[in-house]
């Protein structure tokens, strides 16, 4: 398999933007990330998916050479992250979980030092920031210091920082995290742009509706390894075409109501224990003629009822056995580490 | 992303897995550029550089000056180059100390990220803190001037004898900054560097005369290398004389620059 990847990468002069075997990081004796093999293809975008603490942003800065793996290689269009790190460094943009930019000065200063450092001229400098301020519409911002810039202000002049050199492949470690809707929904729209232009993003979230939204593969990481990898196409069907949504008008019903589910359609029902909203994989979608006559009978009332596509939730829910929102709670000290 | 050129590799590209010479001194002094555009943003960075020599000057001149030698103005050229060495060198410790609180935040992330020397960051952080020793030294010089002083050995010694103090703070600089880099906080930076310089500066010939201390205490003042620089700016200013002080104190410069660039730029390499 893997040799085959050899001799078509040199066939088509590297169509791999990323390919990483069996990272591993440790801090202490806590295993951050424990043998990550990813392959991410030219020109699309991938999602790292996981719960806070997965090892998402530590696999992200071992492939973007501000951490060293402990084990394992990757390579950046064909070149190792290891050993020639400053080729590597001039193939990818970075944009980190917490904005990397400098907080004392203005948008412009930013951009136009991160210009130079690059290697463009003064005057070019100038120019590239102007552009990628208007672009990013930031212009009005531009000379106050970004103390007063808002979160959104900031992760944009963030992604801008990084496309200063048109990098063909972007990082971008939870790029919507603590962002409102709209301004979530424009970050979508430019990362969207972004990949028309030929660039490669790898990005990570634990947002389940972001990776389904954006990411053409997505690999799904759960305490440092890869649990689940494909197209958000296959990880749906993984789970079944379809599934059904319950909510019951009396909570003493539930029990009831799973037991006639579970009898008419013959699967596992789950109950998410915030909501008391049943949920379960449907083959068909014309059985639920039947089972809500069933319900009916039994006399169960219900306050809601759908039939959808599985949701990315309900996916990570069947791949690991946890709720993913449960698990980021749970696992909040380790996320610290990984941070560090 | 108006543009509709297409970002891919471009597999004529020349790329190479080393930065240049040319290209390390031009990353160091963006990074510089940098440094002069955060004290423009935040002056009040400056008061410590700004008030301490107007402080200190005062205060020993005054204190020390009828005891040490009679009266101030005898005083005045065995003190404002012991002053200005202790000013400036104490200075430089804020360099290791800003440098910590500066690595905390995301942007150094962006730095080691991007194909820049590895040494820019910190190189650039040391040469744009240079202005502050500048500052210093002009103010104590300044300020003994208005108290009084003049140097027999001129303007041009004195600029000259400047400059020497300027160059081997930044070269001590490099010190602290080691500790900027492997320390987990800036108080503990500020902690450890006060223990070391504190005994350096005051256990010397800045302030008072050697004579009258204890032998082995003597024995530790003329191995000082405080106490050389310190010196050597006497003979400048004072006398307009280069003497082997002088020699002593450039060679001590450079085999610090020499010790501690690598290893701090080791430390910053390895701290992630």
């Amino acid at each position: 398999m893997n040799g085959w990847h050899q001799k078509e990468k040199a066939a088509q002069g590297g169509q791999w933007a990323v390919e990483a075997s069996g990272l591993v990081k440790m801090f202490g004796s806590n295993r951050a990330v424990d043998g990550v093999s990813l392959n991410v293809r030219a020109g699309s975008i991938y999602g790292v998916l996981g719960p806070n603490g997965a090892g998402k942003t530590t696999t992200i800065r071992m492939l973007a050479t501000l951490l060293r793996p402990d084990a394992g290689s990757a390579r950046i269009f064909g070149h190792d992250v290891t050993k020639e790190s400053q080729v590597v460094r001039q193939l990818i943009g970075v944009t980190g979980q917490y904005a990397s930019v400098d907080e004392s000065l203005s948008a412009t200063e930013n951009l136009v030092i991160f210009s130079r450092l690059l290697g463009l001229g003064r005057a070019e400098s100038r120019r590239k920031a102007e552009e990628l301020l208007e672009e990013f519409g930031l212009t009005e911002a531009a000379k106050r210091p970004l103390k007063n810039f808002s979160g959104g202000m900031r992760r944009r002049l963030d992604l801008a920082a990084s496309l200063i050199a048109q990098p063909p492949l972007i990082f971008l470690d939870e790029p919507t995290t603590g962002l409102d809707p709209r301004t979530r929904a424009q970050m979508w729209e430019t990362i969207r742009r972004l990949v028309k232009t030929g660039s490669t993003v790898l990005l990570t979230t634990q947002y389940l509706d972001e990776a389904d939204q954006l990411a053409d593969r997505i690999a799904v990481i759960d305490r440092g390894t890869v649990v689940a990898e494909g197209t958000v196409d296959e990880l749906k069907a993984s789970v079944g075409t379809s599934s059904l949504h319950l909510r019951v008008q009396e909570p003493l019903h539930i029990e009831r109501a799973r037991r006639i589910v579970e009898r008419v359609l013959g699967v596992q029902s789950s109950v998410t224990s915030e909501a008391g909203k049943i949920t379960a994989p449907m083959a068909d979608a014309d059985r639920v003629t039947d089972l809500l006559i069933e319900l009916r009978e039994g006399g169960v009332r219900l306050s809601e009822m759908s039939v959808q596509k599985p949701t990315l939730d309900e996916v990570f829910l069947t791949i690991t056995g946890r709720d993913a929102s449960q698990d980021a709670g749970a696992s909040g000290g380790q996320q610290k580490e990984e941070v560090v | 992303m108006k543009s509709a050129t297409t970002v891919t590799v471009n597999p004529a590209a020349r790329l190479k897995n080393r930065t240049s010479f040319g290209q390390t001194v031009r990353n160091s002094l963006t990074m510089a550029y940098r440094g002069l555009l955060k004290i423009r943003r935040t002056p009040e960075q400056l008061f410590d550089v700004t008030l301490q020599p107007i402080i200190f000057t005062l205060m020993f001149t005054y204190i020390f000056g009828g005891a040490i030698s009679g009266d101030v103005i005898s005083y005045l050229p065995v003190i404002i180059p012991g002053i200005l060495v202790q000013t400036v060198i104490t200075t430089s410790i804020v360099t290791g100390v800003q440098l910590r609180e500066d690595m905390d935040k995301g942007v150094f992330d962006r730095f080691k990220s991007l194909p820049i020397a590895r040494i820019a960051p910190l190189a650039g952080a040391l040469l744009a803190d240079t202005i502050r020793y500048t500052i210093a030294t002009v103010l104590t010089f300044s300020m003994g001037y208005i108290m009084g002083y003049r140097p027999d050995g001129g303007l041009g010694h004195v600029a000259i004898a400047a400059v020497l103090v300027i160059f081997c703070s930044w070269a001590i600089s490099w010190i602290f900054a080691f500790f900027g880099v492997i320390a987990r906080t800036a108080s503990s930076v500020q902690g450890i560097s006060m223990i070391v310089l504190f005994p350096l500066t005051f256990l010397s010939n800045a302030f008072v005369p050697a004579d009258t201390m204890p032998n082995w205490l003597q024995w530790f003042v003329s191995i000082n290398p405080i106490s050389h620089l310190v010196t050597a700016v006497r003979d400048l200013a004072n006398s307009g004389t280069v003497g082997w002080d002088m020699g002593i104190s450039l060679i001590g410069a450079a085999v610090i620059v020499a010790i501690f660039a690598p290893i701090t730029v080791r430390a910053y390499m390895r701290r992630t």
